[in-house]
């Protein structure tokens, strides 16, 4: 079996994503070509030259792919589909977006958000926000799929030394520009791949108040995270929503303040190795799936972890 | 300019779903069923895009079982102008959606068609994605921000870091994300309205597409539950409990 995975990059490195949906189609089984598509990106597909087991790596460095806006992108790698089996790309904004395009020009069905791989046709997705878990067999002779990266162990990066080879670019199908982006900068560890997540909710009460939660992520070296309500409210930025329309997070330590624990956000922090809750209504359902629960207020407990922490 | 917008008639948000014990799928008989709340999003959108003088007409579209009607009718009370429903009594997988879609945008010729970014009970996020690839039109998804130019859109998308603008050529598909808006309730004048709105059905196969599915559920199964946790007394305790415990920190 030939299987392609798509990777997601920032042009110099190739993301952590990439690397589990290198996992899924290692245990998929075959020869795995990666495509690393953007604009200077050769460092990229040297990084991906690293990740164990990779046997090619295609490089394709053009303006038009820059941003990976989905009418070009899916243009590409369509020049280069029908020769895989398998075509992987990791459940984030430019796999969830691009694939699907891809699998229609196809005429195939796309396996989206793969939590578990169960034999080459057959594979385990979450639906319902995770409160079910379906195993779903493919019959196309392709199959695309997008792999949730908080499901499948990181393949190791390092040692692999796969050829890079150049692959030309497609011709532009001239539908789409990229006109500008807002990205919300940080030092902290990115969120999906964070150790440690701490997420605040409503119950921050106000912007301000959040950076109550920053100053508790820096202290434990965390990722930030928030839940819808505190995102819609303005606390947060989009980027930083945990849940079933979020990101979806399994870091070893999960801490949730002021979160009520609606199941739109279980499904996206349910999976974590350990559950902290701090929240003043010992009935919130956080408490259901937390390890650790501490009914308080909690202008008074992180200030109290805070200072414990410090100490 | 016309609109078409996509509503699919859902488990509501707020229940509780139920794997069934034969493991065949989730327990819908009985359950209260709602506009998948993306959807509810796209409407809203499309009616404020009328209300603005942008769109001159807004067709809802569902497809699936003759209740669906009662998805399109909430619509019609928020202020869609028609609707159309595609019946179908089969599981209809995304890539059969997008080619219903696709047959009726060519009988339609929309301008614009909104969908929700995703379904929230096979929680697929494709539908949109695959319909525009089919019609070769470009596609803005997860929009936060909706801005119609003249032959082309200026579209504002959430992204994995922030926020991305991307402009579009006209006619194309959106897909729309939670902040695009927040829909309205309809009034309830405006549901008796709605009830003298115009809904057309279509079988599926009038519309000529092969719908037959190309996923097969083998099981669904609930999730692994958790282990019952513990709750603390104190801060003190849960710094004891993370260090030398659960040794995370
Ligand atoms: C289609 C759809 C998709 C959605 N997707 C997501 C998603 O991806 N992610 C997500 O998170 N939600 C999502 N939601 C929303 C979800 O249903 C909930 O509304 C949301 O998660 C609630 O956020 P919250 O827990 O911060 O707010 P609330 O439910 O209002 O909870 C606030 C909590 O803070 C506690 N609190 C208040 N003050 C204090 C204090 N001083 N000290 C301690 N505790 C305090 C309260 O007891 C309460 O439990 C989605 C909803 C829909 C319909
Ligand atoms: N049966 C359906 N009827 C109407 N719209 C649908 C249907 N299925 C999917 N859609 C639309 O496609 C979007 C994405 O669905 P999905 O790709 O299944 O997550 C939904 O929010 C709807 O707008």
């Amino acid at each position: 079996m030939a299987i392609l995975v798509i990777a997601d990059h920032d042009n110099t490195a190739i993301r952590q994503g990439t690397l589990a949906a290198m996992t899924a189609a290692q245990q998929i089984g075959g020869d795995v070509t990666v495509l690393v598509a953007g604009e200077g990106c050769r460092a990229a597909a040297d990084d991906a030259a690293k990740i164990a087991g990779v046997s090619k790596v295609l490089c394709c460095d053009s303006p038009l792919y820059a941003h990976h806006l989905a009418e070009p992108f899916a243009a590409l790698i369509l020049t280069i589909a029908r020769d895989y089996s398998h075509i992987l790309a990791p459940a984030v904004t430019m796999g969830k977006n691009t694939l699907p395009r891809v699998a229609a020009l196809l005429d195939v069905a796309q396996i989206s958000d793969i939590s578990g791989v169960v034999d080459a046709d057959t594979f385990v997705r979450p639906i319902y926000a995770g409160n079910a878990m379906a195993t779903v067999k493919s019959a196309d002779a392709i199959k695309v799929i997008t792999v949730r990266g908080a499901s499948f162990d990181k393949a190791a990066h390092g040692d692999g030394s796969a050829a890079v080879e150049d692959l030309a670019a497609a011709e532009d199908p001239g539908l789409s520009s990229f006109v500008g982006q807002e990205l919300s900068s940080s030092e902290r560890p990115e969120l999906t791949s964070a150790r440690v997540v701490v997420s605040g909710g409503r119950g921050m009460g106000s912007a301000e108040n959040f950076h109550h939660i920053e100053t508790l992520a820096d202290q434990l070296g965390a990722a930030v995270g928030a839940s819808r309500a505190a995102v819609d409210a303005g606390y947060a930025p989009n980027d930083f929503q945990v849940g079933q329309t979020g990101k979806i997070v399994a870091p070893e330590l999960y801490i949730a303040v002021g979160i009520s624990g609606a199941i739109q956000h279980l499904a996206g922090m349910k999976d974590s190795k350990v559950i902290v809750a701090i929240n003043k209504d010992e009935e919130a359902p956080i408490f259901q799936v937390a390890d650790y629960g501490l009914v308080a207020d909690l202008f008074e407990a992180v200030p109290a972890l805070e200072a414990a922490l410090a100490s | 300019m016309k609109v078409l917008v996509a509503v699919k008639r859902v488990v509501d948000y707020n229940v509780k779903i139920r794997v069934k014990a034969d493991k065949t799928g989730v327990e819908t008989a009985n359950v209260k069923m709602s506009m998948n709340p993306f959807d509810e999003i796209a409407v809203e959108e499309a009616v404020r895009l009328k209300e603005a003088g942008t769109a001159t007409e807004v067709v809802a579209v569902s497809m699936g079982p003759q209740q669906a009607q009662e998805t399109i009718r909430t619509a019609l009370a928020m202020g869609a102008d028609r609707g159309i429903l595609v019946k179908s009594d089969d599981d209809l997988q995304p890539l059969a959606v997008a080619k219903l879609f696709k047959a009726l945008v060519d009988k339609e010729s929309p301008d614009l068609v909104l969908m929700g970014k995703q379904a929230i009970d096979d929680d697929s996020n494709q539908t949109g994605q695959m319909l525009a690839g089919l019609l070769g039109w470009p596609q803005a998804t997860f929009l936060s921000k909706v801005a119609i130019g003249d032959g082309s859109a200026t579209m504002t998308r959430e992204i994995d870091g922030g926020l991305e603008t991307v402009e579009v050529k006209m006619p194309c598909v959106g897909t729309v994300d939670l902040r695009l808006n927040t829909p309205r309730y309809a009034s309830l004048p405006n549901i008796m309205k709605a009830k003298k709105k115009p809904i057309e059905t279509l079988e599926v196969g009038d519309l000529g597409v092969d719908v037959a599915p190309r996923l097969t559920t083998v099981a669904v199964e609930e999730p692994p539950a958790r282990q019952a946790g513990v709750m603390v007394p104190d801060v003190a305790t849960l710094v004891d409990k993370l260090r030398n415990e659960a040794k995370v920190i």
